[in-house]
């Protein structure tokens, strides 16, 4: 069976749209989402609409800090625009979207896969996995041979080999990596609806659970759409300008 | 867990026949199918407890490339088993002599070494196209197949780009072979395809020579040595060695990687061509760099910092191999001319490209010619002489250019065996005139013009579109067609 995980969709309905439909092409019979469904973008209940429908048929969502703000204001520090973004989506959802959110769990465990936002180390500190040692944090807090998680955007393949800190790889799209579980392994698979590593392309990542290989993908999605509609809602200009630069 | 298997042992749909080889990491035997098209192999890895853990990666590792890799140059993988019970891998078993042979006769004559080192460096070129590193090259690693092609083996410390590594350490250590292991290696380092290359120069010096140029060093700190100590000149060693040689192959031995051959490719091209290779110092060098050079070499692998890893096939876009076909034997300026042009584009794309700048005439007999100029000697330096005169403005250095007179009667097949030869990445040639279309490519393949007789204009017109249409239709990488702007247009 193959399992697509995204996360970071940000309420762009295109990318999601994009990557959902380039993961059942691809084969793709289960989902898992792992936070940040809304804020920055133009269509938080669509999205959310979607991403319902696929829970409600068992896939894994999990929530991300944006999605935690919307439901309880105050409760973190954003920047501004950010910030922002909220509170206009929160003008958007209606009492059923917002009840979604409020009910999606920090952490899902599914035999031996974590699911999570940032880290699984205090996930409720939104901790960014930037680097090794974070990822160790977060690796022994699942105490699995698989985590997988967004909150930092650029997709990254972390995983223990001889040395006892895990060693990062920047991952190729589309290559099928053989992630056997004789050894640990932390995929930030990338941000859905607001990619930041200069490519504009959607990411997400599929993996093959009997073949034991993951992939991570970059999908090509309408991003002047999304920007456009951005833009028309009056939010701020950077949040549609870095989708047409992948920044 | 390690056990040995006997003979009839059916794994998976294979039958084991005899045991080929037993190794430290790996035991080897043939084994057969009943659907195999080819010989077949089967690596079984010593696992268990007693042996590194590096040992068990190892297997992990050359699995995964192997499974990645395509080409005639390494063996075809056929399947793979990674549990702990019974792991194995089955690849084609390669036809073919042990390059080790060849070391164990060494010294050998400069045009042996030469063949041999060529079909090498095809071999590592292949790979590093497809974003992998051997890591590992030494005589025992190649096998040389009854035509002469080079294939790869053991992958069992490759780098695949694609893939993570893992055997890269947080706390660098070199893995490899002491006697060809590149500097920056030893130091940990693990994404740079010049690395291969360092290890190929130690090996032509060891096929040349009968020694390996750092001996065999043991212990860390004498492996360090060739951050700073250069081999001793193989001509020092074998007064047979020739200049241009001994110039290849401390190309390749140089310390800073980026002073190195950019690709091993361009190794292939200079060992095919010996009266093209530019000797230099390194060709001339009687004995090793003096106190002050080493001193100066020491203190900047103090310094070492590791630069970034690209992907492998990253190096080669820099180091491409341009092919420019001029028609010497019916020059029109105007299209000559436009040809250098976009030549001066396409090399500004990279700071080490190479140019071959080659021509076809027709076949001389050696016999008839009456005149001195006549003879087959005389006519190829007339059209080297042209294809060096059109070449001086673009002021390239000797070390990337090459000149080359082919003789054949069907100009098309002698370019495109040539690029193919060469792992040409880029030919530069004239679009066939406007107003003959397509029709070329008709009558296309063997349009043969006799050496005296001047075809017709119409005749010579079809004659050139044929040429650079059948080029393009049929090359083995990108083709640009050159046509000079109309005059008014």
């Amino acid at each position: 069976m193959k399992l697509a995980i995204l996360a970071d969709v940000h309420a762009n309905l295109e990318a999601l749209t994009a990557c959902l439909d380039h993961a059942r092409a691809a084969g793709a019979e289960a989902f898992a989402f792992v936070g940040d469904l809304v804020g920055y973008g133009a269509d938080p209940a669509a999205v959310l609409d979607v991403v319902r429908s696929h829970a409600e048929s068992g896939a894994v969502v999990v929530r991300g800090n944006h999605d935690a703000a919307v439901v309880s204001p105050g409760a973190e520090t954003m920047h501004r625009v950010a910030e922002e973004a909220i509170a206009w989506t929160r003008t958007r959802l209606d009492e059923r979207h917002q009840a979604f959110l409020a009910s999606l769990p920090l952490l899902v465990r599914r035999g031996d896969l974590v699911f999570v936002h940032a880290s699984a180390d205090r996930p409720a500190d939104w901790t960014y996995v930037t680097d090794p040692l974070h990822a160790a944090a977060s690796l022994r807090a699942a105490g699995t041979h698989y985590v997988f998680s967004g909150h930092v955007h650029e997709p990254v393949l972390y995983y223990t080999a001889l040395a006892e800190r895990p060693i990062a790889f920047q991952p190729v799209p589309g290559v099928a990596i053989p992630v056997p579980p004789r050894r640990q392994w932390l995929a930030i698979v990338g941000s859905c609806g607001q990619p930041r590593d200069g490519n504009t392309a959607a990411c997400y990542a599929l993996l093959d659970l009997e073949r034991e290989r993951l992939a991570f993908q970059r999908v090509p999605y309408d991003w002047a759409t999304a920007a456009a509609k951005i833009r028309a809602a009056g939010l701020p200009e950077r949040l549609a300008a870095r989708l047409e630069r992948g920044e | 867990m390690g056990a040995l298997l006997d003979r009839g042992t059916e794994i998976d749909g294979f039958r084991v026949e005899e045991q080929v080889h037993a190794g430290g990491m790996a035991v080897l035997y043939r084994v057969t199918s009943p659907g195999a098209e080819f010989p077949l192999l089967m690596k079984v890895p010593r696992l268990g407890p007693g042996e590194p853990a590096s040992s068990v990666i190892s297997f992990e590792v050359e699995q995964t490339v192997l499974a990645a890799l395509k080409g005639p140059h390494v063996p075809r993988f056929v399947a793979a088993r990674d549990d702990a019970e019974r792991p194995f891998l089955v690849m084609e078993r390669i036809e073919g002599r042990s390059l080790a042979e060849w070391a164990e006769r060494a010294p050998l004559p400069p045009e042996e070494v030469a063949q041999l080192g060529a079909a090498v460096a095809t071999a590592l070129h292949a790979l590093h196209l497809q974003d992998a590193i051997h890591l590992d090259l030494k005589p025992s690693n190649v096998m040389i197949r009854p035509g002469g092609e080079a294939v790869l083996i053991d992958f069992g410390l490759a780098h695949h780009g694609h893939y993570p590594d893992l055997l890269a350490e947080e706390y660098r250590r070199p893995i490899g072979s002491a006697p060809y292991i590149a500097p920056e290696q030893v130091l940990g380092v693990r994404c740079d395809p010049r690395s291969d290359v360092f290890a190929l120069g130690a090996v032509l010096y060891e096929l040349a020579t009968g020694e390996t140029p750092f001996g065999s060093p043991t212990t860390p700190a004498t492996l360090r040595k060739r951050l700073w100590r250069d081999p001793v000149p193989p001509r020092a060693l074998v007064p047979a060695v020739p200049e241009w040689l001994q110039e290849v192959i401390l190309h390749c031995l140089e310390p800073d990687a980026s002073a190195r051959y950019p690709t091993a490719a361009q190794v292939a091209f200079d060992l095919a061509h010996p009266a093209d290779v530019a000797v230099g110092e390194r060709g001339l060098r009687r004995r090793r760099a003096g106190t002050g050079q080493v001193v100066r070499r020491w203190f900047k692998a103090i310094g070492f910092e590791p630069p970034p890893c690209p992907q492998p096939s990253a190096y080669a876009a820099g180091g491409s191999i341009v092919l420019a076909a001029l028609a010497t034997a019916r020059a029109d300026p105007a299209q000559t001319d436009a040809i250098r042009e976009a030549v001066r584009r396409v090399l500004a794309a990279g700071d080490h490209t190479r140019l071959a700048v080659v021509t076809v005439i027709p076949p001389t007999p050696d016999l008839g010619g009456t005149a001195p100029e006549d003879t087959a000697t005389a006519q190829r330096l007339k059209h080297r002489v042209l294809l060096r005169h059109w070449a001086e403005p673009l002021k390239l250095p000797g070390t990337q250019l090459s000149f080359h007179v082919l003789e054949a009667s069907d100009a098309a097949a002698a370019l495109l065996e040539y690029a193919r030869v060469n792992a040409v990445d880029h030919i530069v040639i004239g679009a066939p005139p406007r107003d003959v279309p397509l029709r070329g490519m008709l009558g296309a393949v063997a349009t043969r013009v006799a050496p005296d007789a001047a075809p017709e204009p119409l005749q010579l017109l079809r004659l050139l579109g044929t040429v650079s249409t059948k080029v393009a239709a049929e090359a083995p990488c990108t083709v640009t067609l050159v046509r000079p702007r109309a005059p008014g247009a």
